[in-house]
């Protein structure tokens, strides 16, 4: 009864005070929809990194011959020709981590196509080389183990091969091109990739079976690299020792002996980039907080202001019988359907231009819950203090001070 | 022999302004019996109000005593004052003290707000009851703007009556009324003081003071004069020879 009676009295002072209430729940609105739409922002942009991350192969794992790069023997890992397919086979049959693996050998030529050519880079693999890879397919098809094992000469060729061989938009699929003299038949459109991370044209590529292009281009029995995923993200550097010791013992090589090889995984990188995108996330909460706290200021100013100036009309209420209690449970009231209201709304707007953001500016948003629970947390409860803290005090004084205030 | 509802005692009330200390009240002494209708005269300044808050527990006294139906009002805390306040006194002040942008029967009905053991049903009747016996039956929803002076007098008048108090205090109650609306106003106030009620009642007015049965004049923040009226004037039937309204 007490507690309906007060709170009728609070929904009466909010309508009459109109003006008051709107400013009140702008500041708590404006400052609940920025802090939700900048980390929406922060958020995209650093999912973004990850997809992109993840779509060049994030538990890829490259093997190379030779020791580390950091080793004395940098730079001519290239002819080192200590990666051989037994090798392959052996990590193919006993690493239980790896999901998909290939043999990689590659070297660069020229493309040739009647009177166009182009200078690329082929690279010889097993038709598991497009998962490793997670690279797709724009036409045709990929070539399989039989291709393989007969040496086909069949190849896929990148965007930019196509651009450039193919300039006046002939369909390349079912054509012939010359890989330094070599014909192959191209099968298959690689999916557009653009440039990674570092610079380099992933478009520009010819894929063939690895069996011809040993034989055929190289001329080689080696391998110069060996590409495998890890069947997850987790378990790309439990994978890396594994093929570490796969490859020891089929090195032969003593406890003293250092590795020569080198298994890399795609961590590295990851770590690198989740880390830049760790420091944008700090940044941008760093300006969400400050501008929550000027928001916060801003309905602290509102509410303590409006509630001052409704000194009189407390001291009105005491002096008609309002116990202190009622006063401040009716401010109480009043600050808390404003806030949550405030509240509400900011959500609903901060929402509203983050969708806004995504389809009209086309900047990767993604809504963090918890930029809604903390912005609505803050201003709800910067709104709810000090609309009862200054109550509070004027409840204090004896009625006719109240009324006296001006 | 009734009680006394009212005792003070030397009773003092000091504002502090800087280092300037007013004594608006020099520590009066007296009593008010339950059922009297007393009259508090005297010129501005010389402290009526102050005194008047102060009996209706609106303020503190600096020092003495003020007893209230026997208890003293120090001994008190500030929910029970509220309940006081509520519950047994109806205090009309000087300014109406109207809230705003509020209809006149909602700035009625705002006392029983804070009282529990009214329904909203009752509280509304009583309001209009209220507002009724001030002549206010046409005006319940309009607010203090859409009101003249007197009108938000009379509206401050209902609101004390609502409550059903023991003990009515009224701050120059008729001071924005014409003649013939004041002395509406007193009778209505004779009227409650013969159901028991006691009300003191401030007013510049001599004429008014002559409907009461007792006149305190104070003069500086002090007594100067306390008499009896042996000969209390009916309102009713003065309004009765007021000449009938010219048009
Ligand atoms: N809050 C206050 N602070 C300082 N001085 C005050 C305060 N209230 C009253 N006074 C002083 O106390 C004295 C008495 O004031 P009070 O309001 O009681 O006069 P009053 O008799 O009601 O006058 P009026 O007939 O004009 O209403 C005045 O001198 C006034 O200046
Ligand atoms: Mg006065």
């Amino acid at each position: 009864m007490r507690v309906l009676n007060l709170f009728k009295i609070a929904t009466k002072a909010i309508v009459l005070n109109k003006t008051r209430t709107l400013l009140t729940m702008l500041g708590i609105i404006i400052g609940v929809a920025s802090v939700i739409a900048m980390l929406a922002i922060g958020e995209g942009s650093k999912e973004s990194i990850r997809t992109t991350i993840s779509s060049m192969g994030s538990n890829m794992i490259t093997i190379r011959p030779g020791a580390d790069d950091r080793g004395p023997a940098r730079g001519s890992g290239g002819n080192v020709q200590t990666l051989v397919l037994e090798d392959f086979n052996k990590i193919k049959e006993q690493a239980s981590l790896l999901s998909n693996i290939t043999p990689v050998v590659n070297g660069s030529g020229q493309v040739i196509n009647g009177a166009n050519n182009w200078p690329s880079t082929i690279y010889g693999v097993n038709p598991e080389y497009l998962d490793i890879k997670a690279v797709g397919l724009q036409s045709g098809s990929m070539f399989t183990d039989i291709d393989v094992k007969s040496a086909s000469k069949v190849a896929l060729i990148g965007q930019t091969v196509v651009d450039n061989v193919f300039p006046d938009g002939q369909e390349p699929v079912g054509q012939m091109i010359r890989f330094n003299n070599i014909p192959f038949k191209v099968i298959g459109v690689l999916e557009e990739k653009g440039e990674n991370t570092f610079g380099q044209d992933q478009d520009d590529v010819v894929v063939a079976p690895y069996t011809t292009v040993q034989k055929r281009i190289l001329a080689i029995d080696y391998l110069n690299q060996i590409m495998a995923s890890a069947i997850s993200e987790d378990d790309a550097s439990e994978a890396v020792t594994q093929v570490t010791d796969i490859l020891r013992s089929q090195h032969k090589l003593m406890n003293v002996d250092e590795d020569d090889f080198t298994v890399r995984s795609m961590e590295e990188l990851i770590s690198t980039f989740s880390s830049t995108s760790e420091m944008l996330t700090i940044l941008l909460v760093a300006v969400a907080s400050i501008s929550l706290l000027i928001g916060g200021i801003g309905i602290m100013n509102i509410m303590y202001v409006s509630v001052k100036e409704r000194t009189k009309e407390i001291g009105l209420r005491m002096a008609v019988g309002g116990k202190g209690s009622d006063i401040l449970m009716q401010f109480l009231i009043e600050a808390i359907l404003i806030s949550v209201t405030g509240g509400v709304l900011g959500v609903i707007l901060g929402l509203g231009a983050t969708v806004f953001i995504e389809n009209f500016l086309n900047w990767p948003t993604s809504v963090a819950m918890y930029s809604i629970v903390i912005s609505f947390a803050v201003c709800a409860v910067t709104g709810i203090f000090f609309g009862w803290y200054p109550a509070r005090k004027a409840s204090a004084l004896d009625p006719i001070t109240a009324l006296r205030y001006e | 022999m009734s009680k006394e509802i009212i005792k003070i005692e030397n009773l003092k009330r000091e504002f502090t302004m800087g280092n300037e200390t007013v004594h608006a009240l020099k520590g009066i002494s007296y009593s008010i019996k339950e059922g009297e209708f007393v009259t508090i005269m005297g010129s501005s300044g010389s402290g009526k109000s102050t005194m008047l808050n102060i009996l209706g527990c609106l303020d503190q006294p600096t020092s003495g005593t003020y007893e209230i139906d026997g208890v003293r009002v120090k001994d008190l805390n500030r929910n029970q004052l509220a309940t006081i306040r509520n519950e047994k006194i109806g205090f009309i002040f000087q300014s109406y003290n109207l809230l705003a942008r509020t209809s006149a029967i909602e700035n009625v009905e705002l006392p029983l707000l804070y009282n529990s053991k009214v329904s909203s049903e009752e509280r509304r009747e009583r309001a209009i009851k209220a507002l009724e016996m001030v002549g206010l039956g046409e005006r319940l929803h309009h607010t203090p703007s859409q009101l003249s002076g007197g009108q938000q007098q009379r509206v401050a008048i209902a609101r004390s009556l609502v409550n059903n108090p023991v003990m009515i205090l009224a701050d120059e109650a008729t001071g924005n009324l014409d003649t013939r609306t004041s002395y509406e106003i007193m009778s209505l106030f004779q009227e409650l003081n013969k159901k028991g009620i006691t009300i003191t009642f401030v007013t510049h007015e001599p004429d008014i003071a002559t409907f009461s049965s007792r006149t305190i004049v104070l003069k500086d923040g002090d007594i100067i004069q306390d008499y009896q009226n042996h000969n209390i004037l009916s309102a009713a039937d003065e309004l009765a020879k007021l000449p009938k309204q010219d048009h």
